[in-house]
């Protein structure tokens, strides 16, 4: 993406080397990287919740990274998932000569929790460089779906953090204004979560009885006998 | 009427006071009786679309103003992520539907990165071509309707209709489709220009000045214009930055921001062009963006007209059907004639796309739109609004 | 001077209207029913079926495959596979469709389902004037209403329809040089079996007097 001079101004945009910065100067932040394997080769930082803030105005305000310019900010749901693993256990085998332990392997079935993460691409208007991916993850994908907003240091989050809550259902704490954006007020339901069944389509609604296959007044017929 | 006197922002940390925060400005208790609230749209003309402003009025100037979406929404993003790679290129072009052509591009160059695509060469001449011609057609239009709003009624818009109806011609000879053009593929474009067209576009591209002169001659020293705009609906540079705002809208406040110059994204290094700078970030200097824009634009068309070599159109290597990339995580971004334009994709190795977003320049250029129009009165509110050039189809997705 | 700029707009306004009288290039429109802009030959509007020769079910190019029923992205396309086959137009028995149904009212007129067809069986019709009273029946097209002959194709894309008809047209030779190498193989093996027979016969007649 980043053209390659763009390099040559000499701040390392890596994301090794932004954790570095990132734990040399918060304390107590915790930063993992999250490989990429694809062509692309972006890769991203997860934040802790407590440090969350404080980091992303390290960010904007480092004289040398000055990533004053938050792109894009979305949700991605991560539903609960089945991993399956082999294991080598040891365990002790009635054999001929006796019990003896032997290794065995074996198949696991464990439940990955689920959860919602917000992806943060932040890029710089002053060094024009970029981007830098941040990613804050939830707990779990039912009460624990509080993240700390960044709308305090990106105004430019704002509509997008309420997008985020309205379709995915990601609470910010701190968001000065965190109301639905694009379903209506009443809605109930998360429509972008990997699980979200809509409502049948083919149910006529407002032209109950203009429909070919539907018989008018067939409801009230039956209602009558 | 100062608006600190009726509005009491609450910051709290000092190192975020750059946040100028809508919905943190309060009104004051004794004025609320005398505050009116309107709701302009979602059926206005000047709302460009299904768009709604819930405001409040102090006599006639705006003390709150709060933009209600969502009336357009039909969740683009589900729709791709239950497709395949190629079938969310038909959907694109309805994001913007002015400009179907920037938006295909956007979202191949997300799958390009994701999957490590190449173009061949006049496949992203062609693109370069596509791409200021939809720029040029989308500021004649936005520059027509912003005067139109301001109630030049009619003429300017006719005049810059009739050069967008010659570029459309021109979409619908190649593509098929006058709007929807579906065209760009990943790996390169769908089918070849003819020799014909070229000669076509070379023709207008050398009458298009003619189009921009008169124009200018027609508007640009009007008085009525001047006192509408000049003043109006200003957005300081530092906001403008902090709120991701993108585009000529961003270039209008002096930041010398265009994605063409930074990212040089398929082959923009190889054409001389200028960005175009305002200073004030008010109303009249988005206007002039879009207007010396245009003619930047025909600048890189006659570049690009006179070095497109011949060759292939699409990388013969390319799946366009059943395209699987690897797992992964890509974000592509173009510079459309609206703004930043960003496609984020998660592949999880299937046919869908994990996960498809769509960073619409027109969402995030309406979250300054409460602290432009605070204090203007309501006829500068639909000008404002006008000059920051939105569509529905994208705001809502 | 105040007032400069509008005099001089509406100068600009004079020649423009002046000019609409002489000049192409300031009068574009045209008075519609009456008069009509050319499309141009990749103007494209909804899908149509392409058959060969005169019969509509017998030159069905379609195989029901199933591809742009399951890449058409507003999935307006409805097939149902047949259960007996008929031959193609290199003669190979193949699947037709029993129904193809398009819904012209959820149809996006993308061309992605012309895209990914491999039988050269779907096309983008130029019909515009499609307007109907019949808010459900008469947008669902079947099958019957969809098939158009390739005449008809070659009428409105002239260079696309030859294109595919040369390859057409050589697909039809190699598949007639195919069927010829395959009976000449055939008569070959024949022959060999023949021979090889006759090699038996001979060697059977010689074993005993070898014995």
């Amino acid at each position: 993406m980043s053209a390659p001079e763009l390099g040559a101004v000499g701040v390392d945009l890596s994301a090794d080397a932004l954790r570095a910065l990132l734990v040399a100067a918060i304390e107590g932040c915790s930063v993992t990287v999250v490989e990429n394997e694809s062509p692309s080769g972006q890769r991203s930082l997860v934040l802790d919740h407590e440090h969350a803030v404080e980091a992303a105005i390290f960010l904007r305000d480092n004289s040398e990274l000055r990533l004053d310019f938050c792109s894009n900010v979305t949700g991605v749901d991560w539903p609960d998932r089945e991993v399956t693993e082999k294991v080598k256990v040891k365990k002790m085998v009635e054999g001929l000569e006796g019990a003896t332990e032997q290794e065995v392997e074996e198949t696991r079935k464990t439940l990955a929790p689920g959860y919602l993460e917000a992806v943060y691409h932040l890029f710089s208007m002053e060094k024009k460089h970029g981007p830098v991916i941040l990613r804050l993850r939830t707990r779990d994908r039912a009460e624990g779906n509080h993240l700390p907003s960044l709308t305090p240091v990106w105004r430019s989050a704002e509509f997008q953090e309420r997008e985020a809550f309205d379709l995915f259902g990601i609470v910010f704490d701190g968001h000065p204004d965190l109301r639905r954006i694009l379903m209506w007020d009443e809605f109930a339901d998360y429509p972008m979560r990997k699980d979200y069944v809509s409502p049948a389509e083919d149910e006529p609604v407002l032209d109950d009885g203009c429909l070919p296959g539907a018989e008018p007044g067939a409801e009230q017929g039956a209602a009558d006998a | 009427m100062s608006r600190d006197l009726m509005m009491d922002a609450t910051g709290n940390d000092e190192r975020l006071a750059p946040t100028y925060g809508a919905g943190q400005h309060r009104l004051k208790a004794e004025r609320e009786s005398q505050i009116l609230e309107v709701s302009i749209g979602p059926q206005h003309p000047s709302t460009h679309g299904v768009f709604r402003m819930d405001v409040k009025l102090d006599g006639e100037r705006v003390v709150q103003l709060k933009p209600v979406f969502g009336y357009l929404h039909r969740n683009h993003e589900k729709i791709a992520e239950n497709g395949s790679y190629l079938a969310a290129i038909p959907y694109t072009d309805r994001l913007d539907y002015l400009c179907s052509m920037t938006n295909n591009w956007g979202y191949t160059l997300a799958v390009e990165t994701l999957a490590g695509i190449t173009v061949p060469e006049r496949a992203e001449y062609i693109r370069v071509i596509m791409a200021e011609l939809t720029r040029f057609q989308n500021h004649a239009g936005l520059v027509g309707f912003l005067l139109q709003d301001m109630g030049a009624s009619g003429t300017p818009l006719m005049y810059a209709f009739r050069e967008r109806e010659k570029i459309l011609d021109l979409f619908e000879a190649v593509s098929g489709a006058r709007m929807m053009c579906n065209y760009l593929r990943f790996g390169g474009v769908r089918v070849d220009c003819t020799p014909e067209w070229m000669k076509e576009t070379r023709e207008l591209v050398g009458v298009l000045p003619r189009f921009v002169d008169e124009f200018e001659r027609l508007l640009r020293g009007n008085e009525i214009l001047m006192a509408r705009t000049q003043g109006v609906g200003v957005l300081p540079r530092e906001l403008a930055v902090n709120a991701g705002v993108t585009g000529p809208m961003l270039r209008a406040t002096g930041v010398n921001y265009d994605i063409r110059k930074v990212d040089r994204y398929g082959i923009y290094d190889r054409f001389k062009f200028r960005v175009p700078l305002g200073e004030h970030g008010d109303v009249y200097d988005r206007y002039m963006m879009r207007v010396l824009e245009m003619r930047e634009s025909i600048s890189i068309l006659e570049q690009a007209l006179k070095e497109i070599p011949e060759g292939p159109v699409q990388d013969p290597k390319t799946k366009l059907r059943g395209l699987r990339p690897k797992a992964g995580e890509a974000y592509g971004r173009i510079e459309s004639p609206k703004g930043e334009l960003g496609f984020y994709l998660i592949s999880d190795g299937t046919m869908n796309p994990y996960r498809y977003r769509v960073r619409s320049p027109c969402l995030i250029n309406l979250t300054i739109l409460e602290d432009m129009c605070l204090g203007q009165s309501v006829a500068d509110v639909v000008v404002t609004l006008g000059s920051v050039d939105i569509v529905m189809g994208e705001v809502d997705r | 001077m105040l007032g400069e700029g509008i005099v001089k707009g509406l100068f600009e306004t004079a020649r423009n209207f002046l000019g609409s009288y002489v000049d192409k290039d300031r009068l574009v429109t045209v008075q519609y029913p009456e008069e009509r802009h050319p499309l141009p030959e990749a103007a494209r509007n909804f899908p149509f079926l392409l058959y060969d020769g005169d019969d509509p079910e017998a030159g069905l190019r379609c195989v029901s495959c199933h591809i742009c029923e399951k890449e058409c992205p507003p999935r307006c396309i409805y097939i149902e596979k047949s259960t007996d086959k008929k031959p193609d137009f290199v003669g190979k028995p193949q699947f037709y469709p029993a129904r193809f149904d398009i819904d012209v009212s959820v149809c996006m007129s993308c061309q992605i389902c012309v895209e990914v067809c491999p039988f050269d069986a779907i096309r983008m019709d130029k019909e515009f004037e499609l307007s109907t009273d019949d808010r459900f029946g008469g947008l669902m097209w079947t099958k019957k209403e969809l098939s158009k002959p390739n005449e008809y194709y070659q009428k409105i894309h002239p260079v696309e329809a030859a294109e595919t008809d040369a390859r057409r047209a050589e697909d039809v030779e190699k598949a007639k040089a195919k069927a010829a190498a395959a009976a000449a193989a055939k008569a070959a093996e024949v022959a060999k079996a023949a021979e090889a027979a006759r090699a038996d016969d001979e060697g059977a007649g010689k074993e005993p007097s070898k014995g």
